[in-house]
C-alpha cells in the first residue's frame, strides 16, 4: 500500500506535469481613455518594434491607450497564446504566426474575421492568403516578409573572386575555393536547432520549380520527402556538406549569434538562414550589417533559380475582445497595414525585408541583404514556404536536420523519418486522407 | 500522503470498533484537508489525464479516438531510443549514486577532519536548482570554452565534446545528475550507518576484523534498507528524469539524449496534448511495472 501510493503519487505528478505561463493582467483605463492590451513576444529586438508602433499609434490616436504585454517564443509562448484563447483571457489584440500555425488555434472559433475593412485590400495577395481561413481574412502584418536562403561574406567574395552560384554545382565549387583559401565555407549553429532546417525548407522554391503540385499532394498524402527527388535535395545536400567537411568546426556547438557573427565577419563564407536574421547582425558583429548579402538556395536549374518567402507573423483580434476595446483593436490593427504603420516599424528596427502592404515602401537605407533579396521579390522569382501552402509541419525537423547535417543519420533516412512525423502531424489535425 | 490514501479506503468510522482494530485517536475529519489537496490536486487530474489520452485534443474542442493515441505512440520513431536511453540513463544513475554515495556515508561518519562542514558540502548540490546546475554545466561542458575540457587540455587530454557529441551527450547529463543527486543518497546512507549500533564493529574488531572486512560484513549488510531506498528513489528518479537532460540538451543532438520524459513532452510542444498524455500513461505504466517488482524483491528478501 505504501509502495503502491508512492508510486501513484510519483505518476500522478508525470501525468499532471503542465507548465504554466505568465497570465498578464490587464487594468481598466483611467483618463477617458480606451486601454487595450497588445500581446507579442519578448525578443528584445521585437519589442522595440513594438514600443515604436505603440508610439506612433497613440500619438495619431490621443482617445486609445495601448500596454505592451509579453508572451515567451517558440513553442512556450505557442502553449500560452492556446491556453488565453481557449480560456477567454487573450489579450485585446495579439500577435502570432501565420500560415499553418494559425489554423492549429481555430480562426473561426476563436477570432475576429476582418474580411470587410478597407485596408484588406492593400495586402499583399500571399499574406492574405496565409492569414485567412475558409473566405474570411482575420490579420494584419506584423513586421515584414523574409527570405530563406543564403547569407554570405561580401568581402570575402571580392577577394576571391567569387561569382554568386545559381545552381548547386556552382555553390559547392565556390565551397571548395573558399576551404582551400582556408576559411569555413558553411557555418551551422546546432546549438540553437531550429536554425539547422534553413537548408531543407529554404529549397522550397526550387521543389515547386521542378514539381509544382508539391505542396497540394504533400498535403493530401500523395507526395512525400524520402519519394520526391526535388524535396529529397534538401536532405542531401545537409549530408554531402557535412560529409565535404564545409561545415565550421564548432557547429555543434555554436549558437545563432555566433553564426550572424561568422558570417558578418568573415570567419565563415556562408549561413543559410532567413533574412529576418539582418536585424541581429548589428548585435552579432556591430557594424558589419552591409558585409553580409544574400542569395537564393541554389538548385539544380540555373533558368529556374528563385527565393523562399517567408510570410510575416498577423496582428488578431480574438472574440472575447468587445465593445469600445474592439474599436480601438480594430484601429490598432489597421494602423499595421498602413504606410504610418510600416514607417513606425522601419524606424524601430533594420527591416528583414519588404512589407507585405502595397501601400509601404521600403527605405533606402535597408540592409545589403534585403536589398539582394528585394531584386529576387522584384523579379517574381519567388515562391512561399510550405509551411504558407500546406497546414502540415512536422514538429521534428530541427532534430532530423541536426541528426541529418551531424552525421548521425543518413540524408534518405531522415527523409523517411520525416515523413513520418508529418503523418503524425496530419493525423493529428484530423485531415481527410491520412 | 500514504496515511491519507490508506484511510480513505477504509470504512467510515462506526460507534463500535471492529474487533481486533485499534480506533485511531484521531477523528477521521483530522484528514480532511490533506484529502481536498490530494483529491483536487493528484487525484482528479490523473483520471482526467486518462480519459484525455483516448481524444485528439486540441485545447479547443476534444474528439473521442479510442486507443489511436496509443498505437501512435508506440511507432512513435524516437520511442525505441528513448526507452532504452531512459534505462541506459536510470541505471547508470542509480548505480553511481549507490557506489558514490556508500562511499562518500562512510568516509563522511568516520573520523574525518570538519565532519560538519563536509557533510553539508556534499548535501550542497540537491539544494540548488536543476534548471540552474543544468545551464551552469552546459557552460563548464562546452567542447572548447569549457572550464572541463580546458582543464583537461593542460594536462594533455583532449576531452570529448560533452553535450553535443552524439556518443557522450546521454552519458554527461548522467555524470551532473549523479553530482547533483548523490548527496541525497549520502544523507540516506549516513542515517544507515549510523543506526548500526557501535558494538558489532566493537565486536567486529576484537575478533580481529580490518576495515575492509569490517565494511564488508557489517557496514554493507546491516545498510541494506538504506541501499533499498537509494536504489528505489533514484532509480524511480531517473526514469522520470526530465527537468536536467531538457535544460542541458533538449534531447540532443538530434534524438540521442532522448529519454521517455522528453519524447511525451515534445509531443505536448507540438500540441498534441491528447498523444502526450497517452504517453505519460505509458510512462507511468512503466515506472508501476519496473518499480513494483524491485520492491517485492527487495522486501521479500528483507524478511528472510
Amino acid at each position: 500500500m505504501r509502495l503502491g501510493a508512492a508510486v501513484l503519487l510519483a505518476g500522478a505528478l508525470s501525468l499532471s506535469a503542465c507548465s504554466a505561463g505568465s497570465l498578464g493582467s490587464s487594468d481598466d483605463a483611467a483618463g477617458g481613455k480606451t486601454q487595450i492590451t497588445f500581446l507579442t513576444n519578448n525578443d528584445p529586438a521585437n519589442v522595440k518594434v513594438a514600443e515604436a508602433v505603440i508610439a506612433a499609434f497613440e500619438a495619431k490616436n490621443t482617445d486609445v491607450d495601448v500596454k505592451l504585454d509579453t508572451r515567451p517564443q517558440g513553442s512556450e509562448g505557442d502553449n500560452l497564446v492556446k491556453t488565453r484563447l481557449s480560456t477567454g483571457d487573450m489579450a485585446d489584440v495579439f500577435e502570432y504566426n501565420s500560415g499553418s500555425l494559425l489554423q492549429a488555434i481555430a480562426p473561426s472559433t476563436n477570432l475576429t474575421p476582418i474580411t470587410g475593412e478597407s485596408w484588406v485590400g492593400d495586402l499583399d495577395e500571399t499574406f492574405k492568403k496565409v492569414v485567412s481561413s475558409g473566405t474570411e481574412v482575420y490579420g494584419s502584418p506584423w513586421q515584414t516578409i523574409s527570405g530563406g536562403g543564403i547569407l554570405y561574406n561580401k568581402p570575402l567574395y571580392a577577394r576571391l573572386g567569387l561569382q554568386v552560384p545559381k545552381t548547386w554545382a556552382d555553390f559547392m565549387a565556390n565551397n571548395a575555393k573558399i576551404k582551400a583559401a582556408g576559411t569555413a565555407p558553411v557555418a551551422q549553429t546546432y546549438s540553437e536547432t531550429w536554425t539547422s532546417q534553413i537548408l531543407v525548407l529554404a529549397d522550397m522554391h526550387n521543389v515547386s520549380a521542378a514539381d509544382p503540385g508539391f505542396a497540394e499532394k504533400y498535403t493530401n498524402n500523395q507526395a512525400k520527402y524520402a519519394t520526391t527527388p526535388a524535396a529529397l535535395a534538401g536532405f542531401q545536400h545537409l549530408e554531402e556538406l557535412k560529409k565535404a567537411g564545409y561545415w565550421n568546426d564548432d557547429y555543434a556547438s555554436a549558437k545563432y549569434n555566433e553564426g550572424l557573427a561568422a558570417v558578418a565577419n568573415g570567419t565563415a563564407a556562408h549561413y543559410p538562414m532567413i533574412t529576418f536574421a539582418v536585424t541581429a547582425i548589428d548585435t552579432a558583429a556591430p557594424g558589419k550589417t552591409n558585409d553580409v548579402g544574400f542569395f537564393a538556395l541554389p538548385g539544380t536549374d540555373a533558368a529556374k533559380n528563385g527565393v523562399t518567402l517567408w510570410e510575416p507573423s498577423g496582428i488578431y483580434i480574438p472574440k472575447s475582445t468587445e465593445g469600445d476595446k474592439l474599436t480601438a483593436a480594430k484601429k490598432f490593427q489597421a494602423f499595421l497595414a498602413s504606410p504610418d504603420g510600416c514607417a513606425a516599424q522601419a524606424t524601430a528596427t533594420s527591416l528583414g525585408g519588404p512589407f507585405a502592404v502595397k501601400t509601404c515602401k521600403l527605405p533606402d537605407d535597408v540592409a545589403t541583404a534585403v536589398k539582394d533579396l528585394s531584386v529576387y521579390v522584384d523579379a517574381g522569382a519567388a515562391s512561399p514556404a510550405l509551411e504558407f501552402l500546406s497546414p502540415i509541419k512536422g514538429p521534428a525537423l530541427e532534430q532530423i536536420t541536426v541528426e541529418v547535417g551531424s552525421g548521425i543519420r543518413p540524408a534518405a533516412d531522415g527523409a523517411k523519418l520525416y515523413d513520418e512525423d508529418v503523418k503524425k502531424q496530419a493525423q493529428q489535425l484530423g485531415l481527410q486522407g491520412w | 500522503m500514504t496515511t491519507v490514501t490508506e484511510t480513505v479506503t477504509e470504512a467510515p468510522a462506526t460507534t463500535v470498533p471492529e474487533p481486533g482494530r485499534r480506533k485511531s485517536p484521531y477523528p477521521y475529519w483530522f484528514i480532511l484537508p490533506g484529502g481536498v489537496v490530494f483529491t483536487v490536486f493528484f487525484l482528479v487530474p490523473s483520471v482526467m489525464a486518462f480519459w484525455f489520452s483516448l481524444t485528439r485534443w486540441t485545447l479547443f474542442d476534444q474528439e473521442f479516438i479510442g486507443l489511436d493515441n496509443y498505437v501512435q505512440f508506440f511507432r512513435e520513431p524516437a520511442l525505441a531510443s528513448g526507452l532504452w536511453h531512459t534505462l541506459v540513463y536510470a541505471v547508470t544513475t542509480s548505480g553511481m549514486k549507490v557506489v558514490l554515495g556508500m562511499a562518500l556515508a562512510v568516509l563522511l561518519t568516520g573520523p574525518i577532519l570538519g565532519r560538519g562542514f563536509m557533510r553539508s558540502v556534499a548535501f550542497f548540490p540537491v539544494l540548488v536548482s536543476t534548471i540552474g546546475v543544468g545551464l551552469t554545466f552546459q557552460i563548464l561542458m562546452h567542447p572548447t570554452r569549457g572550464v572541463i575540457n580546458q582543464a583537461l587540455d593542460l594536462i594533455g587530454i583532449t576531452g570529448p565534446a560533452w553535450l553535443v557529441d552524439p556518443d557522450w551527450a546521454l552519458l554527461s547529463v548522467a555524470f551532473v545528475d549523479v553530482w547533483q543527486g548523490v548527496g541525497l543518497a549520502t544523507v540516506i546512507y549516513m542515517a544507515g550507518i549510523l543506526s548500526i549500533p557501535g558494538e558489532y564493529f566493537e565486536a567486529a574488531k576484537m575478533d580481529g576484523a580490518g576495515a575492509w572486512h569490517r565494511f564488508r560484513n557489517v557496514t554493507l549488510p546491516l545498510a541494506k534498507p538504506a541501499t533499498v531506498s537509494v536504489i528505489l528513489l533514484s532509480l524511480i528518479g531517473g526514469l522520470r528524469k526530465f527537468d536536467l537532460i531538457w535544460a542541458m540538451t533538449k534531447g540532443g543532438p538530434g534524438f540521442t539524449s532522448d529519454v521517455m520524459a522528453s519524447v511525451i513532452y515534445k509531443q505536448y510542444q507540438a500540441g498534441f496534448y491528447g498523444l502526450s498524455t497517452a504517453g505519460n500513461v505509458v510512462l507511468f505504466l512503466l515506472v508501476i511495472l519496473i518499480a513494483l517488482p524491485l520492491f517485492w524483491f527487495f522486501n521479500r528478501k528483507e524478511d528472510a
